[in-house]
């Protein structure tokens, strides 16, 4: 997976790494910003009141 | 020869993407996993901090006119946390409801459970770790430590007395007297603070106890109690 998008992107070694870190960090804030809130509600390591349901 | 040479070249290639592919697989989970802690441990801080600061100042907005305490609606902020043994411990704006949506703004109280100062236990719940983590050092506080909660027109100082870990459906901790029947009289005027245990899991809460040892209206006074300014 790595290698093929490695392949695919354009430019020479520089450019290539540079566009790579771009890459990683859109990836990041997408799962920080939108894919983590979204599911934490339903994980359940994070519940702090007592109840008996 | 050269045939049978090729055939087994190509079957290495194919093990060796399979194995390339599980490893890179695995990579990426752990990236993700680790991305993930880093989400929960500091970037909810980040969010939930800047929630709590607007809620501050929109509940000090709304008290500048005086007023008397009015029981909040469902999400609704209507009083601070305050806990004077925490150094620098920012007093946290509390909301009516326990559901996530209130915990994600801060700490919520039992709906149904007693309001402050008032006979029965008034109960709050918040988050240990992440989420503006108000009761991170719950397990901290000792006996005899003040507690204040601070409403739109007085103080009230409560002083712990239990400090404990127990099961996530032990509801008797909410009861009008921690340890008692739920449907039972209060017998006195209690605040009891839960939050999970240990830290970074669900498996058990810690339950923190204390009783009212004094309430003062704002209007004698403004600066409030000096339990507010102990060490």
């Amino acid at each position: 997976m790595y290698v093929w998008i490695w392949r695919h992107l354009p430019g020479n070694t520089a450019v290539r790494a540079t566009l790579s870190l771009v890459l990683f960090a859109a990836v990041a804030a997408l799962l920080l910003f939108v894919v983590f809130p979204a599911v934490e509600p339903h994980l359940p390591f994070n519940r702090v009141t007592i109840s008996s349901g | 020869m050269a045939r049978h040479a090729a055939r087994s070249t190509t079957r290495k290639l194919t093990l060796g993407r399979i194995v390339s592919g599980i490893s890179q697989t695995i990579f990426t989970l752990c990236v993700v996993a680790l991305l993930f802690v880093v989400y929960e441990v500091w970037v909810t801080d980040l969010f939930a901090d800047q929630v709590q600061e607007d809620l501050s100042d929109d509940l000090r907005d709304d008290w500048s006119q005086p007023a008397q305490f009015a029981e909040p609606a469902l999400g609704e902020s209507f009083g601070f946390l305050h806990i004077p043994s925490f150094e620098d411990y920012e007093p946290r704006v509390v909301l009516e409801g326990t559901e996530p949506e209130e915990l994600s703004d801060g700490p919520g109280h039992y709906v149904g459970s007693a309001w402050p100062g008032q006979p029965g236990n008034f109960a709050l719940a918040g988050h240990r770790v992440g989420l503006g983590s108000p009761f991170q050092d719950l397990d901290l506080l000792e006996d005899g430590d003040a507690v204040v909660v601070e409403t739109v027109d007085a103080w009230y100082v409560y002083r712990v007395t239990d400090n404990y870990v127990t099961t996530p459906a032990d509801v008797r901790v909410v009861a009008p007297t921690p340890g008692g029947p739920l449907d039972g009289a209060p017998s006195g005027s209690f605040l009891t603070l839960t939050t999970c245990h240990p830290e970074y899991t669900a498996r058990e809460r810690l339950i923190v106890h204390a009783t009212l040892e004094s309430s003062v209206v704002k209007l004698d006074d403004p600066d409030g109690p000096d339990a507010l300014r102990e060490a």
